[in-house]
């Protein structure tokens, strides 16, 4: 924010123009530096939107040869409820279980990284984001074959009777919350590692010197500290893993498929649009609703 | 002095632009009036045909679906034979993946009447139906596919979608039936064995294309997959959902079931015969098995879609491959069922092994056990494509 409400500042020193002249200019400038990113948002994020609102409308009973007609059907919404409501809540669900996971494997990652590592610190921050440089699905593949029925990981856990003689891990839901937990997983570490990084060790040495114990200068402390890279790391891990459906495609079964699974399937199997529209519309507003919710709960201004 | 504006703080400006963005929204839906019917006919959309003057053609095919030279990999001698045979240089793509992903490509510009820059594309039979249809593609001039007159392997003549043979030239056809991996399972007979054989489960995985998983279900009850009823198939549906909430049936798949079968991580599935023969070369214990109940035949088929400006050298390149020499070449390394009548004793003189396999040339008994799925229109296609995704779970 403080960029552009620190702009009419500058008109405070001396002006050989008319000071009406200046005034008007700074006032058009923040928006005309504005305009290409609004002029981007607007094609390519409002104008599908509006597209996508008027398909979820359509009469449901149109079809590609006579063409969709708009009839405000508002019925849509709630057929498509009806029909796929497990797959919306096994989405937040995943989602969720695999956020857990990701915040008890990432937080100490990041915090190793930010704070311990020394000069080992760029070859683990290269370690967390090598991965990206191969493309999501050769990663998921690439689980398959670790998950596989006769691979060493299920020999190893039915040895340890972990799992029985017939258990397996693909084609479950724990292997389809690992391949978000893991998919995903940099999305969090990386902006909270931005934020751990800048923590000043001045304000944990304070708090010890105040006697309060490790345990708690963490949580009165570093927590809060880093709480702008926490919440900007769940959101982006958050959003993609509930849309997603890549994992539950390749890694689980249809008793594990999410609504990416349904909505991809409406949109080019079942050529279903208006059903399709709705339910990516539904998606959409759930998960502004669940994010909204959250960040007025952690009330930050600096995130949002 | 008062500052000339309030500051603009980040959340004004984002719940200004939501608001904003909402309004815009709400407007634009009130102006947009749906889309416009995709259906074309042969009077409205008319194609020219430049070929008498441009000797090229643009031809779209599916990845590994056509014979490369073992030395030089960017070779291909069946397509360069054609070009040096007739001067007409070819622009080959490999870029249909997927039956529903090419239509999504292009669905916007065939549904407008414009082109798609390709004059042959190839897809499968169910997607063929859709586009010929939808008036999406142009009708050939039989005289000039006296190859195909000749050659065209009785069984594929007169399919339910283009019952005069005027739009879809099969390229390779297939089989849809049962396959299974010895290392893992005993041998399996039939479709009801896969669905309920105890030592299976979870182990099993079905074709995520409906017509070839409904269409072997449907006649494993003794029904046929080119003439049912709403009520058989949904009896057909039954069957497979309580296959999949027993758990028996693992996942719905495209080709990926192939690495997994080879694997062992699946011990049985509904595959297509070409993929097992390839698995076949590497493994002998993997086999494709026909059932009793019968078989699903299905064939990719080139199709001239409209405002293809080259018909005449897309026909050239039609009949080239049903010259029965040219067809054994393209059989020989594919390993698909080859449409061609001849190119079986053409295939002799190259590798007589694979002459003499039925799953690339299939005996009159296998034909007999073959079915290909009713064409559907576009109403019963939703519904029972809208049931099948709904027991597969999408």
């Amino acid at each position: 924010m403080s960029a552009l409400a620190h702009l009419p500042t500058g008109s405070r020193q001396p002006a050989s123009p008319p000071k009406a002249a200046r005034s008007e200019r700074y006032r058009l400038l923040p928006y005309l530096l504005l305009l290409p990113g609004a002029a981007w948002l607007f094609l390519f994020f409002v104008v599908p939107l509006v597209q996508l609102a008027a398909a979820s409308l359509y009469d449901p009973t149109g079809s590609l040869s006579t063409g969709y007609v708009l009839t405000w059907a508002f019925g849509n919404y709630p057929a498509a409820v009806q029909a796929y409501w497990p797959q919306f809540a096994r989405s937040f669900a995943y989602a969720g279980i695999a956020l857990l996971l990701a915040l008890l494997m990432g937080y100490p990652l990041a915090y190793a990284i930010a704070q311990r590592a020394g000069r080992w610190k760029n070859l683990l921050l290269v370690c967390v984001i090598a991965p990206m440089f191969t493309s999501f699905l050769v990663r998921t593949l690439a689980w398959k074959t670790i998950l596989s029925d006769n691979g060493w990981l299920v020999g190893l856990l039915r040895d340890v009777h972990l799992l029985g003689p017939d258990g397996r891990l693909l084609a479950t839901p724990i292997a389809v919350v690992l391949g978000l937990t893991y998919n995903f997983l940099p999305f969090l570490v990386l902006p909270l590692y931005a934020s751990l990084e800048r923590l000043d060790h001045r304000l944990l040495e304070a708090s010890s010197d105040l006697y309060a114990s490790p345990l708690k200068t963490f949580r009165r402390v570093t927590l809060p500290l880093s709480m702008p890279g926490l919440i900007a790391g769940t959101l982006l891990f958050f959003i993609p893993a509930t849309g997603d459906y890549i994992n539950a495609e390749l890694l689980g079964t249809p008793n594990e498929y999410m609504i990416g699974n349904v909505i991809d399937s409406a949109f080019l199997v079942r050529l279903d649009y208006p059903q399709g529209a709705a339910l990516s519309f539904l998606l959409m507003s759930a998960i502004l609703a669940v994010v909204f919710g959250y960040l007025r709960r952690a009330g930050t201004r600096e995130v949002l | 002095m008062r500052s000339a504006f309030r500051p603009v703080t980040r959340r004004g400006l984002l719940t200004g632009t939501l608001g904003s963005a909402a309004l815009l929204a709400a407007g634009g839906a009130l102006a947009g009036c749906g889309t416009p019917a995709a259906q074309q006919t042969e009077e409205g959309c008319v194609s020219e045909d430049l070929s008498g003057s441009e000797k090229t053609l643009a031809f779209s095919n599916w990845p590994q679906y056509m014979d490369v030279d073992s030395d030089d990999e960017s070779k291909r001698p069946s397509l360069d034979e054609f070009v040096s045979r007739t001067g007409i240089q070819v622009t080959y793509t490999e870029d249909i993946n997927d039956n529903n992903e090419f239509f999504g490509k292009v669905q916007n510009q065939l549904a407008a009447c414009q082109s798609t820059g390709r004059d042959i594309i190839v897809l499968t039979d169910w997607m063929a139906a859709r586009m010929i249809r939808l008036g999406w593609i142009q009708k050939l001039d039989r005289s000039k596919l006296p190859n195909v007159e000749a050659n065209l392997l009785p069984s594929l003549r007169n399919r339910p979608f283009d019952t005069e043979n005027q739009y879809a030239v099969p390229w390779q056809s297939g089989l849809a039936g049962l396959a299974y991996n010895g290392r893992v399972t005993g041998e399996i007979r039939t479709v009801d064995e896969l669905l309920t054989r105890p030592d299976l489960k979870g182990k099993v995985t079905a074709l995520s294309e409906m017509r070839d998983t409904m269409g072997l279900l449907l006649m494993s009850n003794g029904h046929n997959p080119a003439d049912f009823t709403a009520a058989q198939f949904d009896d057909a549906l039954n069957k497979l959902k309580r296959a999949v909430d027993s758990g028996q049936i693992r996942r719905f798949t495209g080709n990926d079931y192939a690495p997994d079968l080879a694997k062992g991580d699946i011990a049985a599935c509904v595959g297509w015969s070409g993929d097992i023969i390839q698995l076949g070369f590497e493994d002998e214990r993997i086999k494709f098995v026909v059932p009793d109940s019968g078989v699903m035949l299905w064939s990719d088929n080139m199709l001239v879609p409209n405002q293809a400006s080259h018909k005449a050298n897309a026909e050239e390149l039609i009949n080239h491959y049903y010259d029965p020499a040219v067809a054994a070449q393209l059989a020989a390394y594919v390993n698909y069922i080859c449409p061609v009548q001849g190119a079986q004793a053409e295939l002799e003189k190259i590798d007589p092994e694979l002459a003499a396999n039925p799953l690339i040339f299939p005996d009159e008994a296998m034909l007999a056990k073959s079915r290909v799925f009713m064409a559907l229109d576009e109403q019963q296609e939703r519904e029972y494509e809208g049931k099948f995704q709904q027991v597969i779970g999408a």
